[in-house]
């Protein structure tokens, strides 16, 4: 469980219901300047809430609010898997 | 960032004989909606990133402060020109002639760990600032606490309110807070400090940087620590403070930046967010304890409508069905009032006739004046039916859903997803798509919708296709089951649609940069949208319609009178209607660009009517009936058909054939042969040079395109 957990993504990765917490995003992606505004910043929590339709963009909930990244932007983020599918992690 | 060169957007602020604040905060947290409650004039509530884009100002309600309205950004360091607008102003403040008594931030106390990056970037400035924490009655039900008292000493702000917009409540104290400032009641201590984690591998590079801006802070007027991570991550940055230096010390203060990010390189620290990640660290660890959240983990109501609204396979079928109902309503319902305001103005007309004797007078007000007045007024119902509809879309929250949507193909074109509504409505009537092209956030994606909308076939050419295919395109079926005659009437929707694609792509080649800003958007809550919030924006957006672009129109079809009707000659009453616009400067127009357009197929009536349908399109028909001596009447279609296939010229060749037909449909589908999209446009960019550049583009393509297939068509034999 613990190695899984230590496991690093892609954003575009993960699956609708996935949690997980942001490592890193590239340094070169266009835009980061604006995520990291968005308070997309290392060590955020998110959850993936599902694809567009179409595949691109996706919806992500992060501080409370929704998000919709284009993939595009979304491969750039590297996230470590805190919690698969469904199962939602408690804290207290 | 580069983003228009041209913008001077500071010009305004130096007349200080007026108190006046500035209402700042992210999209979609309900600013307007306070400037609206402040102020007393309704304007737009949004409930979606990007609504206000005009800049509003408004009284104070019983008071001499100015409150100005300004457009919704997620920070200072600007990706968008609407963003570049409160960025340069706030960046004006150096000069404190600049400075406004004191400063409206704005917040959505639903989520305030996002929302006070910007105010915090605000609250540098050491302005008397008021804190605004809205839709506070929405934050209580979701079983949000703020710790209101701790918040206002932690951010020394001078005022920190709980509001809510919608119902009015904390308004009262709103106004109390603003006179108290102007009327310096409430002296502002600044501390000095900034609202920033002093982050030791951040701060240690910056050192040298911070120091030189600290020795000069009297000038700078600024924060050092805030302008130091700017110089180091804001390539431009070092414009704001060029006025204020001299020249040495601007030199000095290149040489310790470029020293300064070299160090953060040498230190692998990406030195291009060292802001957000100081200020996020500042958030964490100050404010979000301030801010307590009942732990949830249920699905918000949002998140069940959505995963019916943006279901993988209900989502696009609803999507489809909202988009063809609003098309459908602007393209049918609005033809009964269209209708009735032609029957209206003919009613005006002829009663002016028995008032006025015939002559130039008469000719003026009946056709200059009030054939402009209608053709100003025929757009409204139009207008009011797509504003309506896109205030309900974009202040539930749908319109943000829709964009999700379709921003993949979209986004293939070069546009975004919010393109489409604008797009769609563009085969109604340009004027209100373009009008609705605002709902786009970013100026660029914006301005290039705008641009691409009048090659949609809107409703003003239909007519034309309709008596032009009758007349000339055989009625044959053709593999045994498919009308020829419709066959060209969809070829002629699909020229523009595909032209427009065509043109989208080659710009997105051209441009490719300032990108980023379009790859994030909020998908706000849903919310019910408010009546009087959805009244106001018809009444506001019909409003402007007919002040701006209303008064182009009236101009341009004054003008359009006149070419009609002069020059008036001795025994010009004697003359029958058709002579009379035969030696009109719009029927020398017509003859003088004959051999222009002769290698179109036309001829110089269709040269006049070319340039009197700039009224609008419809209006060659009218024409080419005056000049082939038409009575008016109900068999004016049938006759002007006849006409126009009997026409000769003077080898006695037919003026008319298929493939004129055919050149001149190819030219209505591409000219932009219609003075109220050039006035909105000109009303939307705020330039003339928009509807100008419109004008040179369509006109090329219509001509290079109608050239190809008359001369084409003449090459294969046809004709």
């Amino acid at each position: 469980m613990k190695n899984e957990s230590d496991k690093e993504y892609k954003l575009t990765e993960l699956m609708p219901g996935d949690e997980a917490i942001i490592v890193d995003i590239n340094n070169n992606a266009l835009g980061k300047d604006r995520l990291c505004e968005l308070g997309l910043t290392n060590g955020t929590a998110l959850r993936v809430i599902k694809f567009a339709p179409l595949g691109d963009p996706m919806e992500i909930k992060v501080r409370g609010y929704h998000l919709s990244i284009r993939n595009s932007m979304a491969k750039e983020i590297r996230v470590r898997h805190r919690c698969r599918h469904g199962r939602r992690h408690h804290e207290n | 960032m580069k983003i228009n060169p041209s913008l001077n957007l500071n010009k305004e602020h130096t007349d200080t004989s007026q108190p006046w604040l500035p209402i700042i905060g992210n999209p979609n947290c309900g600013k307007t909606a306070l400037f609206n409650r402040l102020t007393g004039l309704h304007h737009k509530i949004g409930n979606y990133p990007g609504i206000t884009v005009e800049k509003k100002t408004g009284w104070l309600k019983g008071h001499d402060i100015l409150i100005k309205d300004y457009p919704g950004t997620y920070s200072l360091n600007a990706k968008s020109i609407d963003e570049k607008i409160v960025a340069e102003m706030v960046q004006s403040w150096r000069d404190k002639n600049n400075r406004p008594n004191g400063v409206i931030v704005i917040l959505d106390s639903t989520n305030i760990t996002k929302n006070i990056y910007l105010a915090l970037q605000i609250l540098d400035w050491q302005l008397p600032t008021i804190v605004v924490l809205n839709m506070i009655d929405e934050a209580q039900k979701n079983g949000i606490e703020i710790d209101i008292d701790g918040l206002k000493q932690r951010l020394n702000a001078t005022d920190i309110i709980p509001t809510s917009a919608k119902t009015g409540y904390g308004i009262k104290e709103v106004i109390n807070a603003i006179t108290k400032i102007v009327t310096q009641k409430q002296k502002h201590k600044s501390n000095n400090e900034s609202h920033l984690l002093n982050i030791e591998e951040i701060s240690e590079p910056l050192k040298n940087l911070t120091n030189f801006l600290k020795e000069r802070s009297d000038k700078i007027s600024h924060i050092p620590e805030t302008d130091a991570m700017r110089l180091i991550s804001e390539y431009n940055y070092i414009k704001y403070l060029i006025k204020y230096l001299d020249v040495d010390e601007i030199n000095q203060l290149k040489y310790i930046i470029e020293n300064t990010r070299y160090n953060f390189i040498e230190r692998q620290i990406p030195y291009q967010t060292i802001e957000q990640t100081s200020r996020f660290a500042y958030i964490d660890l100050y404010i979000a304890n301030l801010i307590k959240t009942k732990h949830t983990d249920d699905r918000t109501i949002s998140e069940k409508i959505d995963s019916i609204l943006t279901h993988k396979i209900l989502g696009p079928i609803i999507l489809i069905g909202v988009l063809f109902f609003i098309f459908n309503a602007i393209f049918s319902w609005a033809q009964w009032p269209m209708e009735q305001i032609a029957i209206g103005i003919n009613w005006i007309s002829t009663q002016i006739e028995h008032i006025i004797p015939d002559g130039i007078i008469q000719s003026m007000v009946v056709d200059g004046i009030l054939g402009g007045v209608g053709s100003i007024l025929v757009f409204l119902p139009q207008i009011l039916l797509l504003v309506f509809f896109l205030s309900i879309l974009e202040d539930s929250g749908y319109m943000a859903r829709m964009a999700f949507m379709m921003d993949r193909v979209m986004h293939k074109i070069g546009l975004h997803g919010r393109s489409v509504l604008p797009l769609l409505s563009g085969f109604a009537c340009a004027i209100p798509a373009i009008m609705s092209a605002r709902t786009i956030e970013n100026w660029r994606d914006r301005l290039q919708t705008i641009l691409m909308i009048p090659l949609m076939s809107c409703s003003a050419r239909l007519p034309v296709y309709v008596i032009l295919i009758a007349a000339f395109i055989p009625d044959k079926t053709v593999l045994g089951f498919l009308s020829l005659q419709a066959l060209v009437l969809m070829g002629m929707y699909f020229l523009g649609m595909i032209t427009a694609v065509i043109i989208s792509i080659i710009i997105k080649k051209i441009k490719k940069r300032n990108v980023e800003h379009s790859l994030v958007m909020e998908l706000p809550p849903y919310r019910f949208p408010m009546f009087s919030s959805i009244g106001w924006q018809v009444y506001e957006r019909g409003k402007i319609f007919l002040m701006n672009a209303g008064t182009i129109i009236l101009a341009i079809s004054i003008v359009l009178w006149f070419l009609a009707f002069f020059p008036q000659i001795e025994e010009s009453k004697k003359l029958s209607p058709r002579e009379k616009i035969e030696q009109s400067y719009a029927g020398k127009i017509g003859h003088a660009i004959q051999p222009i357009i002769k290698p179109l197929g036309y001829d110089w009536k269709i040269g006049v009517g070319l340039i009197t349908s700039f009224a609008a399109r419809e209006v060659i028909i009218s024409t080419l009936s005056t000049l082939y001596n038409l009575e008016e009447n109900e068999h004016h279609r049938v006759s002007l058909i006849e006409a126009m296939r009997n026409d000769r010229d003077a080898e006695g060749n037919h003026v008319f054939s298929m493939l004129v037909a055919l050149s001149l449909m190819v030219f209505f589908a591409y000219a932009a042969q219609c003075m109220a999209t050039f006035a909105i446009i000109k009303r939307e960019t705020n330039s003339w040079k928009w509807p100008i550049l419109m004008l040179i583009y369509m006109t090329i393509l219509a001509y290079s395109a109608s050239l190809i297939v008359y001369q084409g068509g003449l090459l294969l034999g046809f004709g």
